[in-house]
């Protein structure tokens, strides 16, 4: 375990933050490559149609030197892939092209590419190509895609449903016909995305002399790419290379295997030229993955006293027209009804999910993936049943948690929990928010017409997926990392990991780890990663998976470097190497720690002295090691979310005025990058409770694709968000860390949407689709005022 | 998101420009701030053939009071105007809306005369002008003339300016003692297109109003005058009656159009609401 003197659990400033405040970001767009050609995609204008045609001629009439590429031309150098599922056999998802061949099946989805010396140019080109559409219906409104006279995005399927699926446990029928009190909601959760500020991009650099590919892009799991592109474009692995630079933000968006992606590499073979492409703003509503989309019907029982004795969830997610590569779209849905009240002991559980296609963009996986919705109605119910009850709603949950005794234990919905901290999480965030003094405001206020909303919300956060779910899949996703930590010359550090930094921070962390493990300081451990050539193979950033599997790998390998400069410090000082220890940049005596000589004389002696270590001396002072988590399936972290709001009735409006968030990620190596993670992820979660919803009309042409009309959350609009810990760290690994990343926005519109109707409960409104709006809040009071 | 081709000139004189407007007409945009132009183009909504740049042109900056009238030249940008001491006393309406004009960022290159030209039905200066009953100046290689606000809007980002007019200024009318200004908006976020505003001035003595004139913004496709709710608050003691008589009268005034963010229905609601309290607030403001 860490030295508690060390650098692990310290709040250090990151170097790579001050690198980009002074503006010396490198994002793919930054690069510069001789010869570079520019790609614009020609994009489908409808969200169903056959293309009958495709006229390059005026697009090269109006640009001269532009060349047009099809898809069917893209698909003679690019195989099509399938998101199914080998363990899955029965969810269903039909071959897809990187670029449309006979039919586009969304709006926006790629149907040829134009290239020209520079990207106005490409788009001159591609604004003229002339395409021949026949118009087909398409599937585009989420609660009648699996009507029977649904229009089919996929005819040869005979259907839209992708995958529908129960499970359970006990009887919950029964249990909730014998509940003394039943609550229950129809919920919605619209569709909506990522929105990294830096857009997807790629340089495909195909070299005809070497038979290379080279790419540059901002993706978090270039491992995927690499395999991707071997397999599809014929090129022998070994000869694909994938470099991801600094990256803006991905929030899984940027995890997934896109079309247009695979395209650029595409034609960088076809034209033997460099090739780039990024995404445009306009560009990334109508292509990124979509996520959420779901509408869940959900029933709660409870007894006279507020324990629960059943719930009943029925789920149906929308995706698109596609699952993605490798990442299963059913995932949100599965999440949904995994997650639905996973901290509490319930006996009788039953769900289903549906998951049906429709003429939209392909889903993904967006940061927290359906646990936003596992939460939010789980939760929402509960606070109900506290109403209906007459408990109050903090110490309903308390009552209804597992106990400590319970655990481990393997919940209604199917996960196994090695133990959680809900109690202590609860007890620290009504402290913190001064519960009892918010709730008596609010009963004051209420006097003078003013509504003041609380919402307190359990979370569960399932972090660092291991192999038990992509492998059985067939998926070719490492669910492993790797790093490298090798001693330089001078005493200095230098960490290679195949972690993807993506501006979260974690390569900061990796540093402190290896510092810890060598006895040196933070700063003078370097850590790069990024680049499949050079980096240990691993799976990049995605599910939280960063310091759990990346950092326990860096751990392992530091560990090994710390036995391999024992060793030949050991033959240097004729000592034996079990009496000697690393401390403060040099190697010590273990008993009385008196430094026996610094690393910086271990890096000379073992880089540049060869001559003076007796035969048989190999200095190993680099060591590779991997690590996949090989004890449970994940690592599941908890917290507790409090939000206080205050709703104007007559306008609708939410003022949000603070929001809480204690958290339980197990060891916390750096508070500084976990808070931030927190509280990034609680703004997106406020996103998903009051903004983001990409909206469509019933032809599937998306109303709002800018961010006129798309909302994110403002930085002026927010609340402070107030941050505590609890630490338990997991027993399976040396450091005992789980991922932090998604708390936030799991838990956030839970709090938010609880905070809105508890607002509203005196009026008799409630509104349970998300996002929440003026006027949504409006309908609801005018609503329950109509009776 | 890359502008189509254009031709682009920066005249150093206003007779330059009206000149190549006599000449380009509808083909060419006038360039001032660039905050809504800049976007239209890259997003290829817009294809003119040429960009008259107007930044350079003096005579078209500055805000100045004289003879009870401000003037704001078409170039002030909404920073300055947004700091301006004759605008904060002579024009308190204006003061109180410039913080809900986008953000701090749109705000120091975007132009008054932009806004008012652009003429998008969501945006608080045009209903302004319309409540103030100010002026705009047009020039032209013919000649200038003068239009009022409440006869400039004729739909959406339609005015009456001609292809080959440029706005010069805005003259606006100095507050009035015992006059009083309100102004209220409502957004999705702060600085977006409102989902409803409301311009209220008047002459208020004690309680009682007159001279009422109450401007909408984020409704219909113009901002639009409400004759029949200033009218039922014309030469009444603001009360609660009153209140509700102005908040009925809207619903012939105002016809709104609605759309994702928010229905007709809930336009007009807003409207009427907001309506309320800034009248309340005027009223309690002495």
């Amino acid at each position: 375990m860490a030295d508690p003197g060390g650098a692990v659990g310290r709040p250090l400033p990151r170097s790579g933050a001050r690198r980009l405040a002074f503006g010396r970001g490198k994002y793919s767009d930054d690069l510069r490559f001789p010869g570079l050609l520019h790609l614009a995609f020609v994009r489908s204008p409808y969200a169903h149609a056959r293309i009958l045609g495709i006229d390059p001629a005026p697009a090269l009439a109006a640009v001269p030197g532009a060349r047009v590429i099809t898809g069917a031309e893209i698909a003679t150098v690019c195989k099509p892939w399938q998101g199914t599922m080998d363990h899955l056999p029965t969810m269903v998802s039909p071959p897809q092209h990187a670029v449309a061949v006979d039919r586009a099946v969304w709006q926006g989805e790629p149907v040829a590419a134009a290239v020209a010396a520079s990207r106005a140019k490409a788009e001159d080109a591609a604004n003229e190509v002339a395409v021949a559409w026949e118009p087909l219906p398409a599937a585009a409104v989420r609660d009648r895609t699996l009507d029977e006279d649904a229009a089919l995005v996929h005819p040869e399927l005979g259907s839209n449903l992708c995958f529908s699926t129960a499970l359970g446990t006990g009887d919950s029928e029964a249990a909730l016909d014998g509940a003394t009190h039943v609550v229950e909601g129809r919920f919605s959760f619209a569709r909506h995305s990522g929105i990294p500020l830096e857009m997807r991009t790629v340089i495909a650099d195909y070299d005809p002399g070497e038979g290379t590919l080279t790419v540059h892009g901002s993706h978090q799991s270039p491992w995927h790419q690499q395999d991707t592109l071997s397999r599809h474009l014929g090129i022998p692995e070994h000869l694909v290379r994938v470099v991801a630079p600094d990256i803006g933000g991905g929030f899984g968006i940027k995890l997934h295997i896109y079309g247009d992606e695979i395209a650029v590499s595409a034609v960088s073979k076809i034209l033997g030229r460099p090739v780039k492409y990024v995404v445009d703003r306009m560009e990334a509503f109508v292509s990124d993955v979509h996520a959420r989309d779901q509408a869940v019907a959900a029933r709660l029982g409870v007894d006279g006293d507020g324990r629960i004795r059943g719930l009943s969830v029925d789920a149906l997610t929308s995706l698109g027209a596609y699952g993605s590569l490798g990442r299963p779209p059913i995932s949100e849905g599965m999440m949904t009804i995994m997650m639905a009240a996973g901290a509490y002991a319930n006996a009788h559980y039953d769900a289903r999910l549906r998951v049906a296609f429709q003429n939209k963009p392909p889903s993904g996986m967006y940061r927290a993936v359906g646990q936003p919705i596992a939460c939010a109605v789980a939760e929402q119910l509960l606070d109900w049943a506290a109403g209906a009850a007459g408990i109050d709603p903090v110490e309903l949950r308390r009552r209804n948690y597992w106990t400590d005794d319970d655990y481990p234990l393997r919940t209604p919905g199917g996960l196994a929990i090695n133990r959680l901290s809900p109690r202590r999480c609860l007890d620290k965030l009504v402290g913190m928010m001064g519960y009892e003094s918010l709730r008596a405001e609010q009963a004051d206020l209420r006097k003078a017409g003013i509504h003041r909303g609380i919402g307190v919300a359990t979370f569960l956060e399932m972090t660092s997926v291991g192999p038990a779910y992509y492998g059985p899949s067939g998926a070719h996703i490492s669910t492993q990392d790797g790093a490298t930590v090798r001693l330089e010359p001078s005493g200095a550090v230098r960490c290679v990991t195949s972690v993807i930094e993506l501006g979260q921070g974690t390569h900061a962390a990796l540093a402190q780890i290896v510092a810890d493990r060598l006895g040196v300081a933070a700063n003078d451990v370097g850590v790069v990663g990024g680049d499949t050539a050079t980096t240990p193979y691993g799976g990049g950033a995605w599910a939280s998976r960063g310091l759990t599997i990346g950092g326990e790998a860096v751990w392992r390998a530091a560990g090994g470097l710390r036995a391999n400069i024992l060793e030949l410090a050991g033959s240097i000082l004729q000592a034996d190497r079990a009496d000697l220890d690393l401390a403060g940049g040099a190697v010590c005596d273990r008993a009385t720690g008196e430094p026996r000589i610094a690393l910086s004389e271990i890096g000379r002696i073992g880089h540049f002295r060869h001559d003076t270590l007796p035969p048989g001396i190999q200095p190993e002072l680099a060591v590779t090691r991997h690590y996949v988590p090989d004890a449970a399936p994940f690592a599941l972290a908890n917290g507790v979310q409090g939000s206080s709001l205050e709703v104007d009735v007559e306008t609708g409006e939410i003022r949000l005025l603070d929001h809480w968030v204690v958290e339980d990620c197990g060891r916390i190596v750096n508070p500084l990058l976990v808070e931030e993670q927190i509280r990034g992820g609680v703004v997106q979660g406020i996103g998903g409770a009051l903004f983001e919803e990409c909206r469509y009309d019933e032809d599937g042409q998306m109303l709002n694709a800018s961010f006129a009309d798309y909302l994110v959350p403002m930085a002026a609009g927010l609340p402070d968000i107030h941050v505590g810990h609890v630490e338990t760290p997991i027993e399976e690994t040396a450091l005992g860390t789980k991922g932090a990343g998604e708390a936030g926005t799991v838990g956030a519109p839970a709090a938010i949407m609880l905070a809105v109707n508890d607002a509203l409960r005196p009026l008799g409104a409630r509104v349970t689709s998300l996002p929440i709006t003026p006027e949504s809040i409006l309908e609801a009071i005018a609503a329950a005022r109509a009776g | 998101m890359k502008a189509p081709r254009f031709a682009y000139i920066r005249p150093e004189s206003l007779d330059e420009v009206l000149e190549l407007l006599a000449e380009h007409g509808e083909e060419a945009r006038i360039l001032a701030g660039g905050q809504s132009l800049m976007p239209t183009l890259n997003m290829r909504l817009s294809r003119p053939r040429l960009l008259i740049d107007i930044n350079r042109i003096e005579e078209l900056k500055g805000i100045s009071f004289e003879d009870g009238t401000v003037r704001i030249g078409a170039l002030a940008r909404h920073a300055e105007v947004m700091d301006s001491p004759v605008v904060a006393e002579h024009l308190p309406m204006i003061a109180e809306a410039m913080p809900h004009v986008a953000h701090v960022a749109i705000r120091n290159r975007g132009t008054f005369g932009g806004s008012i030209a652009l003429a998008d039905p969501a945006a608080e200066l045009p209903a302004c002008a319309v409540a103030l009953g100010a002026e705009f100046v047009l020039a032209s290689a013919r000649g200038r003339r003068s239009v009022a606000a409440r006869s400039f809007f004729n739909g959406l980002y339609e005015t009456e300016r001609g292809d080959d007019e440029l706005l010069i200024e805005t003259r606006i009318p100095a507050i009035e003692p015992g006059y009083r200004s309100s102004f209220m908006e409502l957004a999705r976020r702060h600085g977006d297109f409102a989902l409803a505003g409301v311009c209220c001035h008047a002459k208020v003595d004690g309680n009682v109003l007159s001279d009422v004139r109450l401007a909408f913004f984020g409704s219909e496709d113009r901002p639009r005058f409400a004759d029949a709710a200033s009218a039922a608050a014309e030469g009444k003691a603001w009360s609660d009656d009153v209140k509700d008589a102005v908040k009925e009268a809207l619903g012939g005034d105002l016809d709104p159009i609605g759309n994702f963010h928010a229905s007709a229905a809930t336009r007009l609601h807003l409207a009427r609401v907001l309506t309320g309290r800034a009248i309340d607030r005027m009223v309690a403001a002495g």
